[in-house]
């Protein structure tokens, strides 16, 4: 093999663990109640549009986008909808959630599910992308961002690449892994269609070494197909690979310059999950009510870690108790990867679209040291993937040095991937003080660019 | 040799008063007109420079009361009275005297009455943890416990118990500058009239939780049961969203509400007398009593009663 590409700037190397690659998709049986959020994407919640009492059936829509970046959601089961009320999420935030009481499985009608591949790429665009919408389709790598605004960038950008995200490189997930194992001709087909919304450009599916099954399988699956233009890319193992803009410059070997988004640069990046999401959207008008989420762990053996395809709305506790309960050694449980994934502070949350993992570390792998002082060793200006330099960040953040220092050090740029932190051989909370400095930064940004919209508007009268 | 020495001493005498005489005419020329007022005015306040008036700083606040046309809008805090008026008698204005204020932590979820329910392993800020989640307890309203009131304080009144892992203020160095206010992500502080003798009365929580909710995560949780609201004869007691709050401005220190409370959220602070539970809640019952009565009476059409004028207590 060829040298392996991999992004240039920064980046760490943490142990794969990918301990559940063996384990095949299993399906979850349906719980008692689902309670599905209405918070399961970027940007405004999606409103309800079904009341306590309503027979719903699996696929039917439950509630209504709130806002122009926002999506609809859809049962995920057939039965009686019991209340809507506010839930606490896996943080312990109250969510508004549609509860719905499981009778049968009845799905609702014009959905195909049959399993036979449907590789003729329909023609009509604009039905296309009304279909990814109406169906509910979000990134599912992580950000939730709704997919039909992101495949359409608007008449003034030109998308040249289609870029499809494989690279899974958060140690101990392997979802994304199996389904390029197991669905890999849907993949290919969901890259086409989205390959044709954004006018024909050329795709690559980027994959890191460490899966090479997924690699050759993905291969086939395009070789077998044939459409054209799209080819399978094995990159070399490095976190945060399937950071979007580390993608495109391992991809591309371009730059996505601070502040701007990925289509500058003529790059649209697409979730694995996600091109499966559009396939089933586009060619099966089956709505994103499933995903595949990992059960795995340090502290958990091997046979009994799962790859499950969840219906959203299930319970955490109710997979978690499916798979054999807590394990004892358990010290922390994590929704996502070790690397960026959030605590789950309340296993009575529910699943949502974009949920990835159940993730049991142990003490030992999670437990943080005692911070000791900054030497300068600069290891996390080396590690960080964006090019920042967060020892500086953090005593600017610990200043509270705002505008002229952290906005000027670029801290809106960081992607709390977390590699500073994991770098620091002094164990500083780096990351901890960064995400929240770079949230009140952004919040000046953006009251900063109303109040420069309002003076436009102002003065243009 | 000594002639260099000479030299150089008389061309450096030379140089230095030529320049001093430039800098002479260029002070007299370029010269900045600036209110005497304001130097005044700053010597007289606190010099801790702690934002508490909402300027940056005491000089700050010292332009800013010289320029405007009254004091009505500026106070010194930490000052209080004492240093506005001085101020107002260097600016010649006329100050109103403001009741002296002290921050209020309206959390009661110690240790004991709020367990924990999970292990916060991140770092130690409660802006930082009230981004990331709710907090180590059930909770999602009260106190986090990593003491950014206390960093926040320049006078050293906030202190962490570790007893209760809820900060405590010491009223006599809390100035009221209203720094842990702006600290608190929950938004626990407030600043309440410090009351005659410093007694006062006020609800320590902030959980808009539903009852069973609140207790359940809490027992010192204000459950919303409304009992205060009833029992208040002064009107004092705002009630909504399964939280009662006390206005100050009408709280006659009668301790009724304090009895009555079945969580124990309602503290009274500074009475010389321990709380006497009993006899207030034999009084209550008492009034309710004729209350009843009186009203029975004048369902019952029978002659109209005088209603007996509810004592105002204490």
């Amino acid at each position: 093999m060829s040298k392996l590409t991999t992004f240039r700037i920064g980046g760490v190397h943490p142990d794969d663990a990918k301990l559940s690659r063996a384990c095949a998709i299993e399906v979850l049986p349906l719980p008692q109640t689902v309670y599905i959020s209405m918070a399961q994407h970027l940007g405004a919640p999606a409103k309800p549009v079904v009341a306590a009492g309503d027979k719903v059936k699996t696929g039917q829509v439950i509630a209504e986008p709130g806002g122009f970046i926002s999506a609809y959601v859809h049962s995920s089961v057939s039965g009686t909808v019991k209340s809507i009320a506010p839930r606490a999420d896996l943080a312990g935030r109250m969510v508004t959630h549609v509860e719905i009481a499981v009778e049968g499985d009845e799905w609702a009608e014009g959905i195909d599910l049959s399993d036979t591949l449907a590789s003729e790429i329909p023609q009509d665009v604009p039905a296309m992308l009304e279909c990814i919408k109406a169906c509910g389709v979000v990134g599912l790598g992580g950000a939730t961002f709704p997919t039909h605004v992101k495949l359409n960038p608007g008449p003034n950008a030109k998308a040249e690449c289609l870029i499809i995200n494989g690279a899974e490189c958060e140690p101990y997930l392997t979802s994304d892994f199996r389904i390029m194992l197991e669905r890999s001709r849907e993949i290919i087909v969901g890259a086409a269609i989205m390959q044709k919304i954004l006018g024909g450009c050329r795709c690559v599916v980027g994959i890191e070494e460490n899966k090479p099954e997924a690699i050759s399988a993905m291969e086939k699956a395009c070789a077998e197909l044939g459409y054209p233009d799209i080819s399978v890319l094995p990159l070399k193992k490095k976190y945060p690979q399937g950071g979007e803009k580390q993608l495109i410059d391992a991809v591309l070997r371009r730059q996505v310059k601070s502040g701007r988004l990925p289509i500058s640069e003529g790059a649209v990046v697409q979730n694995v999950a996600t091109s499966l999401a559009v396939y089933e959207a586009v060619q099966k008008h089956k709505p994103l009510i499933t995903n595949v989420l990992t059960i795995t762990g340090d502290c958990i053996p091997v046979e009994k870690q799962h790859n499950y395809l969840f219906r959203i709305g299930m319970p955490l506790s109710y997979i978690a108790e499916y798979a054999g309960g807590v394990p004892e050694g358990a010290a922390k449980i994590v929704s996502g990867g070790p690397m960026m994934g959030k605590a789950i502070v309340n296993l009575d949350a529910c699943t949502v679209k974009g949920s990835s993992s159940i993730l049991y570390l142990s003490a030992a792998a999670t437990r943080r040291g005692t911070e000791s002082a900054c030497i300068r060793c600069g290891r996390c200006a080396e590690a960080c993937p964006m090019g920042l330099e967060p020892f500086l960040l953090r005593r600017l953040a610990l200043a509270g040095d705002q505008e002229a220092g952290l906005e000027a050090n670029a801290v809106q740029d960081c992607i709390e991937c977390g590699c500073c932190l994991y770098s620091c051989p002094a164990q500083i909370p780096l990351l901890d003080i960064i995400r929240q400095s770079k949230a009140e930064v952004m919040s000046i940004m953006r009251a900063r660019a109303a109040e420069a919209k309002a003076a436009a508007a102002a003065s243009s009268k | 040799m000594s002639g260099i020495i000479i030299w150089t001493i008389v061309i450096l005498t030379v140089l230095g008063l030529l320049l001093a005489l430039v800098l002479f005419f260029v002070a007299k020329k370029f010269r900045v007109e600036e209110d005497p007022r304001i130097d005044e005015v700053e010597a007289v306040m606190p010099g801790a420079n702690c934002g508490g008036c909402g300027f940056a700083g005491c000089r700050a606040f010292a332009e800013a009361a010289v320029k405007a046309p009254n004091l009505d809008s500026h106070f010194c805090p930490v000052g209080g009275n004492e240093v506005m008026a001085k101020v107002a008698g260097i600016l010649g204005y006329e100050v109103k005297q403001k009741a002296p204020m002290v921050a209020a932590v309206r959390c009661n979820g110690s240790c004991e009455a709020r367990p924990r329910t999970n292990e916060y392993d991140g770092y130690r800020s409660c802006k930082v943890m009230a981004a990331l989640y709710t907090g180590e307890t059930g909770c999602s309203y009260g106190c986090l416990g990593c003491g950014d009131c206390v960093a926040a304080c320049r006078f050293g009144a906030i202190a962490m118990n570790p007893k209760t892992g809820l900060p405590e203020v010491d009223e006599s160095k809390c100035t009221a500058c209203g720094a842990c206010v702006k600290a608190c992500p929950k938004n626990i502080i407030e600043l309440r009239n410090a009351g005659p003798r410093g007694m006062r009365m006020y609800v320590s929580c902030m959980s808009r939780e539903k009852g069973p909710a609140a207790k359940k995560v809490c027992s010192a949780a204000c459950v919303g049961c409304g009992v205060c609201a009833k029992v208040c004869t002064h009107d004092a007691i705002v009630f909504g969203n399964n939280l009662a709050y006390i206005d100050f401005t009408k709280c006659r220190l009668c301790r009724e509400c304090e009895a009555m409370c079945p969580t124990g959220a309602i503290h009274g602070v500074n009475f010389p007398k321990p709380l006497d539970v009993e006899g207030i809640k034999a009084r209550v019952a008492e009034r309710r009593k004729k209350a009843q009565e009186a009203a029975k009476a004048a369902a019952a059409n029978l002659e109209p009663k005088k209603k007996e004028e509810e004592k105002t207590d204490e």
